[in-house]
C-alpha cells in the first residue's frame, strides 16, 4: 500500500513530526523556548493583528520582488555580454565563477554601511546573491546554440538582431528559466540574511524582538509564514520553468 | 589544424592579459577613488592600509582564537551532518517505498533557506557555539542525506543480482558492489554539505554570536575600523576558499580510487 501511494505515507510522516513536536512542547520543554504547533497555528490570527507585522511581511515581499527583478535583468544583460563573444567569455567568465563561489556573507556589514539599514541594503544583498546563477546559466544557454544554426542564419542574410531574436533567444529560454529558479533561491537567501542581520521595519526586526522577549509562539508563527512564502515563490518559478521549456519536446 | 591551434593559443593569452588588466585596473581605480576622489573612508579605505592591516593580522596571530572557534564548530557540525546523513540515507535507500516517501520531503525542505530558522536555533541553544553547530549540522545534513539516498538507491540492479547469484553475503555486497557504486555521488554530497555548513556557520556568526570569524568582522564594522575589516574579510574569504579547494581536491581523489 505504501509503495503505491507514497504521498499518504508522506503526510503520515509530517503528521508524526508535528505530533512529536506537540508532545515535546507540552510535556518536555520549557514553554519559554518551544510552543506546541496547535497553539502556534491557533495564534496565527493574533500574529497578523500585531501592529507592524502585515507591513513587515509586505516590505519583505517588496524587497524580494525588486531584488529578483534586478537580479534577472542585470544577470541577463551581463550574461549576454559575456556569453556572446568568445574572447569576453574566456576573459570574464572565470572571474564570474570565482565571485559566485565567494562567501558573500562576509561582506554583509559593508552593504549595511553603504546602503543603510533600510530596504536598500536588503535589495542590494539579494541582488548580489541572485545575479550570479542567472549570469552563469545565461552564458551556458548562449553556448548551447549549435554553431551551424548561427552560420546558416547568417548565410541566409539574418541581421545580428534577427539572429539573436530567432536563433539564440529561443535556445536560451530553458536554461534562462533554470537560472531564474536558482536566482530566486539566491535572492531569498540574500534578502533574508540581510533582514536577520539588521532591520528596522522588516521581518528581521520582529524575529529579533520575539527572540529577545521569549515569545516562541509568535516567533514560530512568523518563521513558519516566511518558510511558506519561500516555498510558494520557489514553486512559482519552477512552474514557469516547466511551462516555458515545453516547446522543445 | 595548426592555424586553429595557434589561434586558440593566442586567444588564451589575450584572455589572460585582459583578466590581469581588469584586476589591476580595479585595484588602481580603488586606490585613486580612496586617495584622490575623496570617497568616504568609511566606505572605501585605502588599499595600502588594507594591505598593511592584512600583514599585521597574519603576523600578530590575533585571528587564531576566532579561527579555532569557527573550525571547532565546523568540525562538530560536519561530523553530526555526516553521521546522521549517511546513516539515515543508507537506511532509507534500502526500500523503494521509503525512498518514494522521504526523497521529496528532504528535497522540499532543502529548497527553503534554512537560515530563516536561525532565530529559533538561537532561542534554543543560545548565542554560543551550540547554535552554530546545530544550524551548520542541519544545513549540511540535507545535501548529504539526499546524495546518499541517490547513491545507494540507484545502483544498477543487475550488479546486485549478479553479485547475489555469485553468492555474495550482505557484507560482500555492501563492500564490493554498493559502496563503490554509491561513493562518487556520496562524495559530491559530502562536499556540498561541507561548503554549505561552512557558509552557514560563518553566516550565523555574523548574524548572532559571541565569537568566531564572522563575529570578528561585525565587531570591526561596528568599531568603524574599515581598513582592518577589509583585511579581515580578505583573510576569511581566503580561509573559506582554501578549505573548499581542499575538500574539492579530496573529492576528486576519492572519485579516482
Amino acid at each position: 500500500m505504501v509503495g503505491r501511494r507514497p504521498w499518504v505515507a508522506r503526510v503520515a510522516v509530517i503528521a508524526v513530526m508535528f505530533g512529536l513536536w506537540e508532545i515535546a512542547a507540552r510535556f518536555l520543554v520549557d514553554p519559554l523556548f518551544l510552543s506546541p504547533p496547535s497553539i502556534v497555528i491557533a495564534s496565527l490570527g493574533d500574529l497578523f493583528d500585531t501592529p507592524g507585522i502585515p507591513a513587515a511581511l509586505a516590505l519583505t515581499l517588496f524587497e524580494l520582488a525588486v531584488a529578483f527583478a534586478l537580479a534577472v535583468a542585470i544577470g541577463l544583460a551581463l550574461g549576454l555580454v559575456i556569453g556572446l563573444q568568445p574572447l569576453v567569455r574566456k576573459s570574464f567568465f572565470p572571474i564570474v565563477l570565482l565571485l559566485y563561489g565567494m562567501p558573500q556573507i562576509t561582506i554583509l556589514p559593508l552593504f549595511i554601511l553603504a546602503f543603510g539599514i533600510g530596504a536598500a541594503s536588503k535589495i542590494a544583498f539579494g541582488v548580489t546573491h541572485g545575479v550570479f546563477p542567472v549570469i552563469v546559466t545565461v552564458v551556458a544557454g548562449v553556448q548551447n546554440v549549435k554553431p551551424i544554426l548561427l552560420v546558416s542564419a547568417r548565410s541566409m542574410g539574418a541581421s545580428r538582431w534577427q539572429v539573436f531574436r530567432h536563433v539564440i533567444f529561443p535556445h536560451m529560454v530553458p536554461s534562462f528559466f533554470a537560472g531564474m529558479r536558482l536566482g530566486m533561491s539566491g535572492v531569498l537567501l540574500g534578502v533574508l540574511l540581510a533582514e536577520l542581520y539588521v532591520s528596522i521595519a522588516g521581518i528581521g526586526y520582529f524575529t529579533t524582538l520575539f527572540t529577545q522577549s521569549f515569545e516562541p509562539t509568535r516567533l514560530f508563527g512568523l518563521v513558519g509564514l516566511l518558510a511558506a512564502m519561500a516555498i510558494v515563490l520557489n514553486a512559482m518559478v519552477r512552474r514557469a520553468e516547466v511551462e516555458f521549456a515545453k516547446w522543445r519536446t | 589544424m595548426a592555424g586553429q591551434a595557434r589561434r586558440h593559443n593566442r586567444m588564451a593569452w589575450a584572455s589572460r592579459l585582459i583578466q590581469a588588466g581588469f584586476v589591476i585596473g580595479l585595484v588602481l581605480l580603488w586606490y585613486i577613488a580612496s586617495t584622490r576622489w575623496g570617497v568616504n573612508r568609511l566606505l572605501l579605505p585605502n588599499p595600502l592600509a588594507v594591505y598593511d592591516n592584512l600583514l599585521d593580522i597574519l603576523w600578530s596571530g590575533e585571528f587564531i582564537d576566532d579561527l579555532a572557534t569557527t573550525l571547532g564548530e565546523l568540525v562538530a557540525a560536519f561530523s553530526i551532518a555526516v553521521a546522521t546523513g549517511i546513516t539515515l540515507g543508507y537506511l532509507i535507500s534500502r526500500s523503494r517505498a521509503m525512498m518514494a516517501v522521504f526523497e521529496p520531503l528532504f528535497a522540499a525542505v532543502y529548497a527553503i533557506p534554512i537560515i530563516l530558522f536561525l532565530p529559533l536555533f538561537v532561542l534554543f541553544f543560545g548565542l554560543g557555539p551550540a547554535s552554530k553547530i546545530a544550524i551548520g549540522a542541519t544545513i549540511g545534513f540535507f545535501p548529504i542525506v539526499i546524495n546518499t539516498i541517490a547513491g545507494f538507491g540507484h545502483v544498477e540492479p543487475l550488479y546486485v543480482t549478479a553479485a547475489r547469484a555469485m553468492g555474495a553475503s550482505d557484507y560482500h555486497l555492501f563492500r564490493h558492489v554498493l559502496a563503490p557504486a554509491a561513493l562518487p555521488v556520496i562524495l559530491t554530497g559530502l562536499r556540498m554539505g561541507f561548503t554549505t555548513a561552512l557558509l552557514s556557520i560563518i553566516g550565523s556568526e555574523t548574524l548572532a554570536s559571541l565569537a568566531g570569524l564572522g563575529h570578528h568582522i561585525v565587531q570591526l564594522a561596528e568599531a568603524m575600523e574599515m581598513a582592518r575589516m577589509f583585511a579581515y574579510i580578505v583573510f576569511v574569504i581566503a580561509i573559506a576558499a582554501t578549505l573548499n579547494a581542499v575538500v574539492s581536491a579530496l573529492e576528486a581523489r576519492g572519485r579516482r580510487n
